[in-house]
């Protein structure tokens, strides 16, 4: 069999000496990829070993400071100014409390649902506080703290879980799946992976208009395995698009890890073979995942071209609220993570180094949010959910008359039932 | 939703906080009564089982029989996150019960090159909300694999298992009833079970069958329905209807969850109405059962169909369209649907969404005063 392949490709190679290639060819490969070499540049080889094909070295990843919070290499401390650092760090103490209280609050049966952003705060902030705020985030469904950053507030978040009548989405959403037009942050869509070929359309949609922003997506190491991710990768690379690929590699995608996901190189591992750049950078280090981004997005707008970032971290958290993840790994494995390699320690860390924060700051600020968050609570709790004639809303520009006719004969059937339904929790 | 776990130190300040709002409603009453099935597949011991675990055993009896069947799909190996696969990977290795990448469209591909190949092919898609990306391989190719090839190649040995319809708190992407795009495809066989009983012969059906099937297992059952099941395999025949209960005045046709809320309708009208209602599980959506259907039609003069799915395109349609064409002489009243609305699945409208007892009450009286008018 090798015989063949080895005549087979030994014919090939003496042909091309012959016959270059088509006009059509060579139009093609004049691209300016590097990754594209052409049929008369190629370089060929005469012996064929499968082994050699199998080496190739890992990308490593950047970091910029340790686990104790130093920085290794000063030259990359980012120069961020410190009322913007605070804030960095302050949404992520801010993101965990939440976490706290929603993950205990659908416990309780006052929400129905909950996900965690436990141990990935720092990709959230670190790459929304390097980005403009009106560049345009697609969003998979654990990235809370971007929103937290952008400014959408505790009351959209719980107004949105609790699906009230102040929900912007109308309550028609389980709760997580927040969207605000005004920070352009795209709504959450629950089927995995959808996202990103959106998200290449929309950075083409930027770059034709000359807005100078650009796109961020973000996803998992679970969701890249999707065909949507090939079609996103190879659409950005080839349509040319202003897009940083933000892929949280967490480990897990529900119970999977991520060896059973994929092999060879990880997510950034892809870029090379989509003829992409990607960084692989430490995902719980902010000032890392922050450089990271910054150079991504002046990458993709000075250059037009698709970016992965893959921020490695860990889901220190359950998939869900619907997951417990003890049934698939070892709780010692998610205490060691916490203890040896947590983010917003880290974090700590850096700024107690720099003498702009401490111990008693932390507590009196907890505390702060702690009620912050809790009041937030208890005033969505307390608001009705809209009234239920926004079923039928939204479904259409303008409701079309099949529809308009079943709201019809549910406000009959309300009005002859109405002891049958919850009408009282609605407007 | 399926756990409980150790209550934090936040809870108690949660309770003290928000005890005084005076405004905690009781959340996710389930919208139905569970009808137990008293039908007996077989004879032989019995044992008192829910839905998942009435699938786990027609699945580990599959792999222990066949040495060719295996079983994957996203988080099956530690159980699945219905927890239909418990066990199985640990009694037959990893090569034969595995996760796979995360990709429904890689699922159902790679299930169908197996089933080509020989092997029987038990797919799990994690949600049937989260079947498209699968549907070019499913409507494409598991259903026209056959007829395409003249009879030469087919993946038979295929079965996609995937939990679908109403739960209480889904919304858009953890509610639907995809059982009509499926319908709508000539060479593939779609199933829905009611309960334990019918989820184990039904799925051994559907797994032996020499075409591909889609079993579509309503999510809410899975320990909500709970009865005795016979403890050897046993199968149930596709294509057959069930009369679960015999009624004289109105036909009730339903599937999956939906038939307890039927179950419920027969005794209301019969307690509130007098009214006498005969209760349908389709069982199977392709190929249905007309036989059944027909005859109930044909003696009760009146017929409502209710599921879940929108009203628009859904099987209800197709259902009616063929009593009209089949039993018109026999009608004394139009064919009636109590559906979904023509919306995505709504999250916190779902009481008002889904056709609940009440909106299929009505409906059964409505059906019947027309007789009058």
């Amino acid at each position: 069999m090798f015989g063949r392949i080895t005549t087979s490709l030994a014919s090939a190679a003496k042909k091309s000496t012959f016959k270059i290639c088509s006009a059509q060819q060579l139009v093609y490969f004049s691209s300016e990829s590097p990754a594209v070499v052409s049929r008369a540049q190629q370089e060929w080889f005469y012996r064929l070993d499968l082994k050699e094909q199998e080496s190739s070295t890992p990308i490593p990843t950047y970091r910029v400071m340790d686990e104790q919070g130093c920085v290794i290499d000063p030259s990359q401390e980012p120069k961020i100014e410190v009322d913007k650092l605070l804030k960095m760090y302050k949404s992520m103490v801010l993101l965990n409390t939440m976490d706290k209280i929603l993950y205990e609050s659908q416990r309780q049966g006052r929400i129905s649902f909950y996900m965690t952003s436990f141990g990935e705060e720092a990709t959230h902030l670190g790459s929304a506080a390097a980005l403009n705020d009106n560049d345009l985030v697609y969003a998979q469904y654990r990235e809370c703290g971007v929103l937290v950053w952008r400014g959408f507030g505790l009351d959209n978040l719980m107004n949105q879980c609790y699906g009230n009548k102040l929900d912007l989405g109308k309550g028609k959403q389980m709760p997580c799946h927040f969207g605000s037009k005004d920070i352009n942050f795209i709504t959450i869509s629950s089927p995995l992976t959808t996202q990103l070929p959106q998200a290449v359309g929309s950075a083409y949609a930027y770059k034709r208009a000359k807005v100078d922003k650009c796109v961020i997506c973000y996803f998992g190491d679970g969701a890249a395995s999707e065909g949507d991710a090939h079609a996103a990768f190879n659409f950005s690379a080839t349509l040319e698009c202003p897009i940083i690929f933000f892929c949280r590699n967490n480990g897990y995608a529900i119970s999977t890890p991520t060896k059973e996901q994929y092999r060879g190189d990880g997510i950034a591992g892809r870029g090379a073979a989509y003829g992409m750049k990607a960084i692989r950078v430490d995902g719980n280090d902010i000032l890392a995942v922050y450089n990271a981004t910054e150079a991504a997005r002046k990458y993709c707008l000075e250059e037009n071209k698709p970016i992965i970032i893959e921020a490695m971290t860990y889901r220190a958290g359950h998939h869900s609220t619907s997951d417990d993840s003890t049934a698939y790994r070892n709780i010692e494995e998610v205490k060691l993570w916490q203890q040896e390699d947590n983010p917003i320690t880290r974090t700590f860390k850096y700024l107690a180094n720099k003498q702009l924060w401490d111990a008693s700051a932390q507590e009196d600020f907890e505390k702060e949010v702690k009620s912050q968050v809790l009041e937030s609570f208890a005033r969505a709790e307390k608001v009705k959910k809209p009234v239920w004639s926004e079923m039928f809303t939204d479904v259409y520009h303008d409701m079309p008359k099949h529809l308009r006719n079943q709201m019809k004969s549910l406000r009959g059937h309300l009005d002859r039932n109405p002891q049958q339904y919850p009408l009282n929790n609605f407007t | 939703m399926w756990y409980t776990r150790p209550v934090s130190r936040f809870a108690g300040q949660l309770r003290i906080l928000l005890n005084n709002s005076g405004n905690t409603e009781v959340r996710f009453a389930s919208h139905y009564k569970y009808y137990e099935d008293k039908s007996k597949p077989s004879n032989g011991e019995t044992a008192r089982i829910n839905m998942y675990n009435a699938i786990t055993e027609a699945m580990d009896y599959t792999l222990e029989k066949d040495p060719s069947a295996i079983l994957f799909g996203e988080d099956v190996a530690f159980g699945g996150v219905f927890r239909c696969s418990v066990g199985l990977q640990k009694k037959y290795g990893p090569d034969r019960v595995f996760n796979t990448p995360l990709c429904e469209q890689g699922i159902a591909g790679f299930a169908i090159g197996a089933a080509v190949a020989g092997a029987t092919a038990i797919a799990e898609i994690q949600f049937a909300d989260y079947i498209f990306p699968a549907f070019d391989q499913i409507v494409n190719e598991a259903a026209k694999y056959r007829y395409r090839s003249g009879g030469q190649f087919d993946c038979g040995k295929l079965t996609i298992r995937t939990p679908c319809s109403a739960v209480g708190h889904g919304a858009l992407y953890h509610s639907q009833s995809p059982e009509a795009y499926f319908a709508h495809t000539p060479g593939l066989k779609v199933v829905v079970p009611r309960g334990p009983v019918k989820a184990k012969g039904l799925l051994l059906s559907c797994i032996n069958d020499k075409d591909p099937c889609i079993f579509l297992e309503p999510k809410i059952l899975y320990r909500g329905a709970v009865e005795e099941v016979p403890v050897d395999p046993y199968e149930i025949p596709l294509g057959q209807a069930e009369v679960v209960v015999p009624g004289s005045q109105v036909t009730l046709i339903g599937w999956g969850t939906q038939v307890h809320v039927l179950c419920e309708v027969a005794e209301m009208a019969q307690e509130k109405h007098n009214i006498s209602c005969e209760v349908i599980d389709l069982c199977t959506i392709l190929p249905w059962d007309e036989d059944t259907v027909y005859k109930s039609a044909n003696k009760t003069g009146h017929v409502i169909v209710a599921h879940e799915a929108p009203l628009t395109g859904g099987f209800g349609a197709e259902i009616a369209a063929s009593i009209q064409e089949n039993c018109f002489l026999s009608l004394e009243a139009p064919v009636r649907r109590v559906t979904g609305f023509d919306t995505p699945f709504p999250h916190i409208f779902e009481p008002f969404y889904i056709p609940d007892k009440w909106r299929c009450l009505d409906a059964v009286v409505d059906i019947v005063r027309a007789l009058n008018h």
